[in-house]
């Protein structure tokens, strides 16, 4: 079948950068954005991806025994201060998957715990602008004992993943540019067989997940009450293999994509704590993924930690 | 609060150091398992009864030379001067080899079943092209080694190489030509020593028998094929298991027995099964004579039956009047209540799968792109095989007892299939959906269920203590099928279950006359 509800396995899974980072514009691990020191942005998000057509190895097709693959999530992110130049980020999202053609179960359920840290240890005027540079660490866990191995109605791929990525962001006036380049390690990750066929057979539950490399550019609009930018995103996995002619796909296979989306990020005038995210994106190359068509949207409230409070009642604390 | 989300940081950065040190290597479960060494040499295993062949001395096996020849110290030669100098890989293919020749064989059959399992892609105007095994590589690639397919390359291999390693041990009684490292005791030998005499070598009448059958069965593969068979060869010979003059006779042996089994092939009926849109056509209206509603494809565009005349192959363990007789009783009526339960117990069991139930369903699946449920069952029998060290005859004897009646359930199994032609669930209800992808052939009995109930069966015979898990695990793979939305529980797999018992009892009288027990 096919392969792909990998969008998101890549994204979030592979490297977070995904979903979360492309739809929570404002303050995530990719962006040049930080929290101010005890402030504590948090919110829901939606997003719906889905495809028709794939890359089977670098064929692409269709597949009429699917139809159209669907993605949709549901997620929790925050974003919180230590302090102005060290941030922490988290997202946890709920994934559910369908096909309109063919028999094949949809399934559904809790993917993975994502944790960052944030750092940015540079920021000079350079110029008429400002240059930050930062230093990202990530990883993800799968918060259940969900199924990779049903591809492309797997909700993830299960495999714990370790980010480092580095990051430039340069602003001028309202004007920025951002870049980075992630490397991310895959553990392996236990199917339900106990043996497999890649390029030969495997006699093991184990299946040994390729790295990846992801890059990120974006450019556009920032101040204090927008945000719009666009988006140009490359994941490469480094190794893995094709799918065969018309064969299923496979937790470790090489799958690529390169998307171009917008994000924008408006920030209520009345209520500045409240900012209301929204965006997109789309496939336009790939190898072994669908060519996936991406919209989500989200809000996020920012709350002020700052007392010294401590443990308790700090959810309550408001700006 | 802000200790513990430093707390945090640190454990995030430990979290990432520990992934760049872990080790990604993944072992499989036979990749590092010791040599074979048998703990019975089963010297007399040349009276044991052959499949096909009408005695051991069928194919003539020429005297060997003497060990004091010059011929024969030369060939002792060869191995000293493979041995003055062994490269890593050179050491890795004995190791690997050594682990057992029907095993190591086996293993690289199930890997060109699970290449190979592919159904082909349909064509522009909707209809599906179909391999062509005289152009083998060009699309779609020769062969589809689905289960039937797969059933039957498993029985002929292991069949084969059974009879040929018969006439080997007559021969090896006959001419007692000891082994190498015998004959001179300087010679570093990198396998256990044996007291079984090395003419004509067990390996490569495994090996021989393998090359031949597979240029039937894999005929786009033969590159592949002839690279494992001289490494198997050389690194019998590196070993100082064999000289070379043991190696040619098993291979030429091994070729030779393999031969009649190929004609067999040829003539089995295997190559009409995929049928015409003629006899589709006969399979559906008849299904409608009788008053059900017949079986339909459920891919888009609608593919043609896989191999609805499989039916008709001619079996090993038994005749062909026989495979009609093991034919169970009809279905319930796709119009009766009984169906209508079965198609909601269905329903209910897959509209809300557990966790447990989709890994049951995906360990047993063996779907596209595996080596199919009978390739799964070689693997259980070869594992467990691996634990008992027989001899290669008796390694051969007993993988070939699991295939044949792996394959004799596939050809009960299709003909009851095509007799019936009887709806798959999500046919008869298209809001189940499936855990795994619904089987292009019809629904009554499960294929998973026929061919668990015969391999448990004749594994539960070979090894007796073994024989309650085995059942547990046919019963498994049954329910598989049920709990994964592809088949009805009772009528499918439960009447599957007995008639693969049905079969298995034949591969158990047979194992019980063959003289080996």
């Amino acid at each position: 079948m096919k392969t792909f509800i990998n969008y998101k396995n890549r994204f979030v899974i592979a490297a977070l950068l995904a979903m979360i980072s492309i739809a929570l514009s404002a303050q995530t691990d990719i962006d040049g954005i930080m929290m101010e020191k005890s402030g504590f942005c948090v919110g829901p998000m939606y997003s719906y991806s889905s495809w028709k057509n794939y890359w089977e190895g670098t064929l692409k097709r269709e597949n009429l025994n699917l139809g159209r693959v669907s993605t949709q999530m549901f997620g929790m992110m925050g974003n919180y201060g230590v302090t102005r130049k060290l941030n922490v980020l988290f997202s946890a999202p709920y994934v559910k998957t369908k096909a309109t053609a063919g028999t094949l179960h949809g399934l559904k359920g809790l993917q993975d715990l994502n944790l960052f840290v944030k750092w940015r240890p540079y920021q000079k005027k350079m110029g008429y602008g400002r240059l930050s540079l930062f230093g990202i660490a990530g990883v993800s866990i799968p918060l259940t004992n969900y199924v990779a191995d049903f591809l492309p109605l797997s909700i993830g791929l299960h495999s714990k993943t370790a980010l480092a990525r580095i990051m430039a962001d340069y602003q001028r006036g309202n004007l920025f540019v951002t870049g980075s380049a992630t490397y991310v390690l895959r553990d392996n990750i236990k199917i339900d067989r106990n043996a497999y066929y890649t390029t030969e057979m495997h006699y093991t539950n184990e299946v040994e997940m390729p790295d990846g490399a992801n890059f990120n550019f974006r450019a556009g609009f920032r101040n204090q009450r927008w945000i719009a930018e666009a988006v140009v995103n490359n994941w490469t996995t480094l190794g893995g293999f094709d799918i065969t002619r018309n064969n299923m796909p496979f937790p470790s296979n090489k799958m690529n994509a390169t998307t171009v989306g917008a994000n924008f990020k408006y920030v209520l005038p009345s209520l500045p704590q409240l900012s209301i995210v929204a965006g997109g994106n789309a496939t336009i190359a790939g190898r072994n993924m669908g060519k996936t068509t991406t919209v989500y949207g989200s809000f996020f409230y920012v709350f002020d930690l700052s007392h010294k409070t401590k443990s308790s009642d700090q959810s309550s604390k408001k700006n | 609060m802000k200790k513990i989300l430093f707390f945090l940081i640190i454990i995030i950065e430990i979290a990432a150091t520990l992934f760049v040190a872990c080790n990604k290597e993944v072992e499989g479960r036979t990749d590092n398992i010791g040599a074979l060494s048998p703990s019975n040499i089963d010297l007399n295993a040349g009276t044991w009864k052959p499949i096909l062949l009408t005695g051991p001395t069928e194919f003539a096996v020429a005297a060997p030379a003497a060990t004091n020849t010059a011929d024969y110290i030369a060939q002792i030669n060869e191995i000293k001067t493979w041995q003055a100098d062994l490269t890593k890989d050179e050491k890795a293919i004995v190791k690997y080899w050594s682990a057992g020749a029907v095993l190591r064989w086996n293993e690289i059959l199930r890997d060109l079943v699970a290449k190979h399992n592919l159904p082909p892609y349909q064509n522009d105007d909707g209809t599906y092209p179909f391999p062509n095994a005289n152009n083998p590589l060009a699309y779609p690639q020769f062969p589809f080694a689905n289960p039937p397919y797969a059933a039957r390359a498993y029985a002929y291999v292991a069949a084969a190489q059974y009879d040929a390693l018969v006439a080997a041990w007559y021969y090896k009684k006959l001419y007692n030509r000891p082994a190498p490292y015998v004959v001179d005791a300087t010679l570093n030998v990198l396998i256990p020593k044996s007291d079984l005499p090395s003419y004509p070598s067990e390996d490569a009448v495994v090996e021989g028998a393998a090359v031949e059958m597979l240029k039937l069965l894999f005929p786009g593969d033969q590159d592949f094929i002839q690279q494992k068979a001289e490494e198997h060869k050389r690194a019998r010979i590196i070993a100082g298991a064999n000289v070379r003059s043991d190696i040619d006779a098993g291979e030429a042996l091994g070729k030779a027995v393999a031969q009649k089994f190929v004609i067999r092939a040829r003539g089995d009926r295997a190559g009409a099964a995929a049928g015409n849109q003629a006899q589709w056509t006969q399979m559906e209206t008849d299904a409608i004579a009788r008053g059900q509603i017949p079986w339909y494809s459920l891919e888009v565009p609608r593919r043609p039956p896989m191999l609805p005349l499989f039916g008709k192959v001619k079996p090993f363990l038994f005749d062909s009047l026989t495979v009609i007789a093991l034919r169970p009783g009809p279905p319930p009526s796709t119009s009766s209540d009984e169906m209508k339960n079965e198609t909601e117990e269905v329903f209910s069991q897959t509209s809300n799968p557990t966790r447990e139930n989709i890994r049951i369903c995906h360990f047993w699946s063996d779907g596209v792109g595996t080596y199919t449920p009978p390739g799964h069952w070689m693997a259980i029998a070869a594992e467990d095989f691996v634990k008992k060290n027989y001899s290669e005859v008796r390694w051969a004897r007993n993988m070939a007892l699991v295939a044949m009646a792996e394959m004799d359930a596939a050809i009960v199994c299709w003909d009851t299939k095509y007799y019936y032609f009887n709806p798959r669930p999500s046919q008869m209800n298209p809001a189940i959906k499936s855990l795994t992808g619904v089987p292009n052939f019809p629904s009554y009995i499960s294929g998973h269920s026929t061919f668990s109930g015969a391999a448990s069966t004749i594994l539960g015979h070979i090894i007796p203590e073994r024989a309650n898990a085995y059942v547990a695990m046919a019963e498994e793979a049954a329910r598989s099928r049920f709990v994964g939305g592809l088949h009805y529980n009772k009528s499918d797999c439960a009447v599957g279950l007995t008639v693969g018992k049905n079969v298995g009892n034949y591969a158990v009288q047979r194992a019980a006359t063959d003289g080996a027990e």
